[in-house]
């Protein structure tokens, strides 16, 4: 069972005492478990911030909660993990995921070149059955996530696939 | 002391709540300077009419032994005409193609300067606009908290409550049947969408036909309600984006549990949506509640997130929320 995730993670703060408590009290808040913070003092950012890696274990549920508390709180989130895809959308898809082609949907999003799938597990307990599945497409920004996301409705929609998004997954494209 | 003269218009499970409530409230409603006299019952085979107060347990255990609290074959339009009374308790069942018979009630009681509560959501989801203009323009008062959310104070709270805050988004679970069908699957693994159903039918927690529950009709005109009352929209059932439970599958709910998320039937109302489909909810949200519990999430301008849960039906329950319209009148008046 997968109840947490690693997450390695950049953050710039402002030279000024109490910065490193707004960011670890809401990690605090929804359940992280740290591991390590490091501050690169010798690094010192050209807006005069110091870049702060932490790494921390967290449900992967909480992580975009964190994110908004962090941008509440000013605190300046530089990347996510290694990869700069920083924006993620974790779904349960239910259909005939397989005789529709999964290869088919995954491809188009990865042909947008600015999002991709970085996770799909499948569970098909018949084989003329509904499956179910889970699924993270990740992208370089939210309105890249968003234009993914619609196509990816879309497609799912041609292929009567049942998609649950996370509450609040609608958000408006920026540009 | 003040004596409001009430009629009650339909005696199933929740018009018999409304005379329960009324029966046990008697002391506290005198001391509010309340004398609360229901005048009428009507159901479908006839009345009951005094003028000066039906005895409600009589009625009650009346309609228990014999089926109905008939004593006079008159029928519900007769009474709201010609009996003298103040508020038409509108209990009728909800039908939201034709929203009879409620709409016919409520427009008639209007019409003879009575005021309405009604607990049933037909009328509202047909014709909305045309009820609380007819309302207005003969100068009486409207209210229907028991239509959203059984006993959880939703319309009364956006509307009094949060006076003054832009309301920005409303979400929630507004079906108690669907909550309880999806929590069951989560708790219990490799329980079927099937399983769970016999189940909630045994326990009298779903109906004989769940069709309007389980398909997502039901929390549907309840995003209706929500959106012609807290958001001023002038919309019909047709305008909302519905997809039911029926295909929700164990090894969903499985895969959502291992990512740290529950699924819940959610109705949303904002600008540019109305909706009602599965949604991933994240453990330990305040919109994660379980069993047959409703709640609603309020996005408010001014004031945040306001999140109020309770139960969404019952006897009781929903009388409870018909009673405070019939105080938040006596109030007014």
């Amino acid at each position: 069972m997968k109840e947490s995730t690693r997450i390695s993670m950049d953050l710039e703060l402002k030279d000024i005492p109490g910065q490193l408590a707004l960011a670890l009290i809401p990690l605090s808040e929804f359940k992280g478990n740290l591991v390590g913070v490091f501050h690169h003092r010798e690094k010192r950012t050209p807006s005069g911030r110091i870049p702060v890696n932490m790494a921390f274990e967290i449900a992967p549920a909480n992580l975009a909660p964190l994110l908004e508390k962090l941008a509440e709180n000013d605190i300046s989130v530089a990347r996510v993990n290694e990869d700069r895809l920083i924006e993620q959308l974790f779904v349960i898809l239910i259909g005939h995921i397989v005789h529709t082609d999964i290869k088919d949907t995954i491809d188009a999003i990865d042909k947008t070149g600015s999002a991709e799938v970085i996770d799909l597990s499948l569970s098909m307990p018949k084989i003329d059955g509904e499956s179910s599945a889970h699924m993270i497409i990740s992208a370089t920004g939210k309105n890249e996530l968003e234009h993914a996301r619609r196509l990816f409705l879309d497609i799912a929609k041609g292929k009567n696939l049942l998609v649950i998004e996370p509450i609040g997954s609608d958000g408006e494209v920026l540009a | 002391m003040k004596t409001l003269r009430i009629s009650i218009i339909g005696f199933g499970s929740v018009g018999q709540g409304v005379a329960r409530v009324i029966s046990m409230k008697q002391d506290y409603l005198q001391s509010i300077g309340l004398d609360l006299k229901v005048v009428a019952i009507v159901d479908s085979k006839g009345c009951e009419i005094d003028a000066k107060g039906i005895n409600l347990n009589n009625a009650l255990e009346r309609k228990a032994t014999t089926g109905t609290v008939a004593l006079l074959d008159k029928d519900s339009i007769y009474v709201i005409k010609n009996i003298e009374h103040d508020i038409v308790v509108d209990t009728t069942p909800t039908n939201i193609e034709t929203g009879e018979p409620g709409l016919s009630n409520i427009l008639t009681a209007f019409e003879h300067k009575r005021h309405v509560v009604t607990s049933s959501k037909g009328p509202l989801v047909v014709d909305h606009k045309r009820l609380v203009e007819t309302a207005r323009k003969n100068n009486v008062e409207f209210r229907y908290e028991a239509t959203v959310g059984g006993a959880i104070p939703i319309l009364n709270l956006a509307r009094d409550a949060l006076a003054g805050n832009k309301i920005e988004r409303i979400e929630g679970i507004l079906n108690g049947t669907c909550n309880f069908i999806l929590s069951r699957m989560a708790e219990q693994e490799g329980y079927t969408y099937e399983d769970v159903l016999s189940e909630a039918l045994g326990l009298g927690i779903a109906e004989t036909d769940p069709t309007s529950d389980v398909e997502g009709y039901d929390a549907a005109c309840k995003v209706v309600i929500l959106a012609n009352t807290i958001f001023n929209m002038n919309v019909k059932f047709e305008d909302v984006a519905i997809t039911g439970i029926t295909r929700i599958t164990p090894e969903a709910l499985k895969l959502a549990a291992d990512h740290g998320y529950v699924i819940k039937l959610i109705g949303v109302v904002r600008e540019g949506e109305l909706s009602v489909a599965p949604k991933l909810v994240p453990k330990g949200h305040p919109l994660s509640v379980r069993g047959t519990l409703n709640v609603a999430s309020i996005q408010t301008q001014l004031a945040g997130h306001i999140t109020v849960s309770g139960p969404g039906a019952g006897s009781l329950e929903t009388a409870s929320a018909i009673l405070s319209d019939i105080i938040s009148i006596y109030r007014t008046q």
